[in-house]
């Protein structure tokens, strides 16, 4: 078969796949249209719609209230600047204990193993309450006695957890060749995991890891329930004072603010990474 | 006295015997080749000798020093013997300059500046002058295993091990990574292959055993082995390798 060119200087071949393609983006756009009409439609006709109307989507509320409410999320952007770090040191080290083979370091494997467990295995919202509440109760002095460390604590405990879990899975998916490469070279087995395993490790896991993180800068908001004025706090003061529901609404639209853009580039960097491997 | 030399060495996984009573003299500066079926405990027989498997039963000695025992410390023994393996195994995080300078910085403890002179040396020795900054994944299969077996080298080995390592090569590319070993057995190293290049070890090699079910069936000569061998399995394997 020959694809002569047409007047457009397309093959038939182009010409058919033109016209499909602009079928399907007709079908798509008309029913997005369609369901979109829908909830525009049908929720309003709802009997309660104007009372959820009111309390949820008040715009004098929401103007009022925002810059309130964007001031209180910087508190949980910082509660969550000096938790990450931790959390990657923690975890990180806590992964690498996990895999030590020395008999003598085994009781930081057991260590490790039970640190994993317990703190993957209790609700965040637990530990915040346990730790938040429980160490300052030991009758700390002044500044000791800080919400924001023990729940920032809290948080780096949870999260380190996951996170070590993640980069051992790393470590694990380095294949067996690469640490015999670096072992028949006459390396130390701490330096063939800090110069050969590890940094593919690391590599191999960033995009979890950036899943995690975005879970963690959510979560920061259970710090309201210890103390912290946060966004989710700020927003609950907003909403006894004005007994409206709309800071609520800001506050998940200032969430949404973050992390769509942070969980997109996480997906991009997923896909990047697999495109690269296959 | 040989350089290396393994006598009745057994290594088994589990319950299958991959090594049943190997013994082999390798004096200084030889090129034994080791060929035979896969399966046939060529790769484990390597990998015991650079100490990255543990022998159940027998001794290896390099330079009449036992470096089978129990507890040994391998990192000291490995630094003397290279390996290069089929796969390539190149660090894919490093270019091929870093590749060869991580050994001889972290074990011999020196600097980048002092190692640059010595590690071009290498890569113009072996073509590779052009590929110095590439990473691993910017190199043909037959660059790579030339920059694995200079990153073996530039940690001076005694030994040179090699498995298998034109296996995973385009045919194309072959040539290349033998002209390699020759030019290593010209400058004296003392080397052990496990290799289906029978053309190959026919030329090259000073001795080549022939291996089957974790058994030495048959060693000597190249030219013995190949154009009069003893053993009917020896035969029948020849007959089948070469065409």
């Amino acid at each position: 078969m020959t694809d002569k060119p047409s007047a457009a200087g397309k093959t038939r071949r182009q010409l058919y796949e033109d016209r499909l393609r602009r079928r399907s983006m007709l079908i798509a756009a008309s029913s997005t249209l369609a369901v979109f009409l829908a909830v525009i439609i049908l929720v309003p006709m709802s009997p309660g719609w104007d009372r959820v109307k009111a309390s949820f989507f008040n715009w004098d509320v929401f103007v009022k209230t925002f810059p309130k409410l964007l001031e209180a999320f910087k508190l949980d952007v910082m509660i969550f600047l000096w938790s990450a770090p931790a959390i990657v040191i923690l975890g990180l080290l806590v992964a690498l204990a996990r895999d030590v083979r020395s008999p003598a370091l085994f009781p930081l494997r057991i260590l490790g193993a039970a640190y994993t467990d317990i703190f993957r295995g209790v609700p965040v919202v637990l530990t915040v309450y346990l730790i938040g509440f429980g160490i300052p109760g030991l009758g700390l002095p002044r500044p000791l006695n800080s919400p924001y460390i023990w729940g920032s604590l809290a948080l780096i405990l949870t999260y380190a957890a996951y996170v070590a879990e993640i980069f051992r899975s790393g470590i694990e998916s380095v294949h067996a060749s690469q640490r015999s490469a670096a072992q028949s070279l006459g390396l130390s087995d701490a330096d063939s995991m800090r110069f050969v395993i590890l940094p593919q490790a690391i590599r191999r896991v960033i995009p979890s890891q950036m899943n995690m993180f975005i879970a963690l800068q959510k979560d920061v908001a259970l710090l309201s329930f210890i103390g912290p004025v946060e966004i989710f706090r700020q927003a609950g003061v907003f909403k006894s004072l004005l007994a409206n529901f709309t800071p609520y609404v800001g506050a998940a639209l200032i969430f949404l603010a973050v992390t769509i853009p942070a969980t997109r580039y996480a997906d991009y960097l997923l896909a990047k990474q697999n495109r690269e491997r296959s | 006295m040989p350089k290396l030399s393994l006598k009745n060495v057994v290594k088994r996984f589990g319950e299958k015997t991959v090594c049943n009573g190997i013994s082999l003299d390798v004096e200084e500066g030889q090129m034994v080749c080791l060929i035979g079926a896969s399966g046939g405990g060529k790769s484990t027989l390597l990998r015991c000798i650079n100490l990255l498997e543990n022998i159940e039963d027998g001794e290896i000695f390099l330079d009449d020093t036992d470096i089978s025992i129990p507890g040994l410390d391998p990192q000291p023994v490995r630094r003397r013997i290279g390996m290069v393996f089929q796969s390539f195994n190149l660090f894919p995080h490093m270019t091929a300059a870093e590749n060869v300078m991580l050994a001889p910085r972290r074990v011999y403890k020196r600097s980048r500046n002092d190692l640059r002179a010595e590690i071009t040396d290498l890569f113009i020795r072996f073509g590779l002058a052009d590929h110095m900054n590439h990473y691993p994944d910017q190199l043909s299969g037959g660059q790579q295993q030339r920059v694995a077996i200079v990153r073996a080298l530039a940690m001076k080995p005694e030994v040179m091990l090699f498995d298998e390592i034109t296996s995973a090569l385009d045919p194309q590319l072959v040539g290349e990574v033998l002209d390699v070993l020759r030019l290593l057995k010209d400058s004296g190293m003392t080397m052990v292959l496990a290799t289906h290049e029978m053309g190959f070890a026919r030329e090259a090699a000073d001795k080549v055993c022939f291996l089957s079910n974790g058994e030495i069936i048959e060693e000597g000569p190249a030219k013995a082995l190949f154009e009069t061998p003893q053993q009917p399995e020896t035969q029948a394997f020849l007959a089948r390798a070469i065409k």
